[in-house]
């Protein structure tokens, strides 16, 4: 546990330290990520090491974003000042984008044959 | 035996109350999802924001305050980023052949979530900083401040505006995608990432395994492609 989490953490590190050193548009985990993919391709059994943890971690992915939610609060003033409006853009452009990405995504995977039946919902259960 | 106002204001302080708090109220959260037969609406981040925001109106906490505990669970939002890895290595072969589409997905759910939502504020007469800070609002939370930051925009503004798209989004995906009857969980996932960042991907695992590795990745591409079109579509609204 210990161990799987200095190797996540080190990943981390070292995505921070590329991410600003290089000035990429992309944030320091987001680099770690890419990183670690790519170690665990050249060295598969570091994958097998980390699925414990990893899998920890994801499941419960939603808990992490709590204390940044809660600053909803502490800007609540300045979300009421232009209420109407920024719950307009926010609601309306999340539908459209939500939509206009998984029709897209859809459309190109018949276009180019890529479909997989594999991955398709069961019907009227979620 | 002690004043409990003694204890309570030793307590207030110290990082212990507010992390234990945290953790309950993630916990009451999730145990709201399953009793609501994991409805989305029942969204575990939503439950917890909320009961976490009445208990400190309650007790007159200041978040600077709340914050000096929780931040031991905001910071494991790095690693957790980082372990999206392992689903994503998983998932290889499928993300190859899946190329295309999520080409297609990405332009379209990233280049629509940038463009509507500052055409909207427009029509809203809302401009200046504050449409600056919306236009990264669908990018995962590090990525937008920074690009908010370049703008011009407020970065705390940002970050509430992130959040709230991503309870939204989270809690919208399932019904809507549902009604425009899309079957596809890698469709349905990356998606959501695109639209919804690490909530929306949050939301995506706790459905389907598929729909989470593809919902990870729509979220890293996105705070790529966002980083390049946001300025451009800001000048063209005239931000």
């Amino acid at each position: 546990m210990i161990q799987t989490l200095a190797i996540i953490l080190s990943f981390q590190l070292a995505g921070e330290i590329t991410s600003r050193a290089l000035s990429l548009p992309l944030p320091g985990p987001v680099v770690g990520l890419i990183a670690l993919v790519l170690a665990c391709i050249l060295r598969p059994a570091l994958a097998t090491r980390i699925r414990p943890a990893a899998t920890g971690l994801l499941s419960h992915l939603s808990l992490f974003f709590v204390p940044a939610g809660v600053g909803i609060v502490a800007h609540w003033d300045l979300l009421r000042m232009h209420g109407i409006g920024l719950a307009a853009a926010l609601t309306g452009s999340t539908l459209l984008a939500i939509a206009a990405g998984a029709w897209a995504f859809t459309l190109v995977a018949r276009l180019t044959g890529s479909e997989e039946p594999a991955a398709l919902r069961d019907q009227g259960r979620e | 035996m002690s004043d409990p106002l003694l204890i309570w204001s030793y307590l207030a302080q110290g990082p212990l109350l507010w992390l234990t708090a945290t953790l309950v109220a993630y916990l009451a959260g999730d145990a709201a999802f399953r009793t609501a037969g994991r409805q989305s609406w029942a969204n575990p981040v939503l439950v917890a924001v909320i009961l976490l925001a009445v208990l400190l109106w309650a007790t007159d906490t200041d978040y600077a305050t709340y914050f000096e505990g929780a931040q031991f669970v905001h910071f494991m939002l790095g690693p957790a980023t980082v372990a999206l890895a392992l689903p994503l290595y998983d998932n290889l072969p499928r993300v190859r052949k899946a190329a295309l589409p999520m080409l297609a997905g990405l332009v379209a759910g990233s280049g629509v979530a940038v463009l509507s939502a500052l055409a909207i504020a427009r029509a809203f007469g809302i401009g200046g900083p504050v449409l600056a800070s919306l236009a990264p609002k669908s990018t995962t939370a590090p990525v937008a401040i920074g690009i908010a930051e370049s703008l011009g925009g407020q970065p705390t503004l940002t970050a509430a505006l992130v959040l709230l798209t991503g309870i939204f989004g989270a809690i919208v995906v399932t019904p809507l995608l549902n009604m425009l009857r899309i079957r596809d969980w890698r469709a349905r996932g990356f998606a959501v990432g695109v639209a919804a960042h690490g909530i929306g991907t949050a939301r995506a695992f706790q459905v389907n395994a598929t729909a989470g590795a593809f919902s990870g990745i729509g979220m890293g591409l996105n705070a790529v492609l966002t980083a390049i079109i946001a300025p451009l579509a800001l000048r063209l609204f005239g931000g």
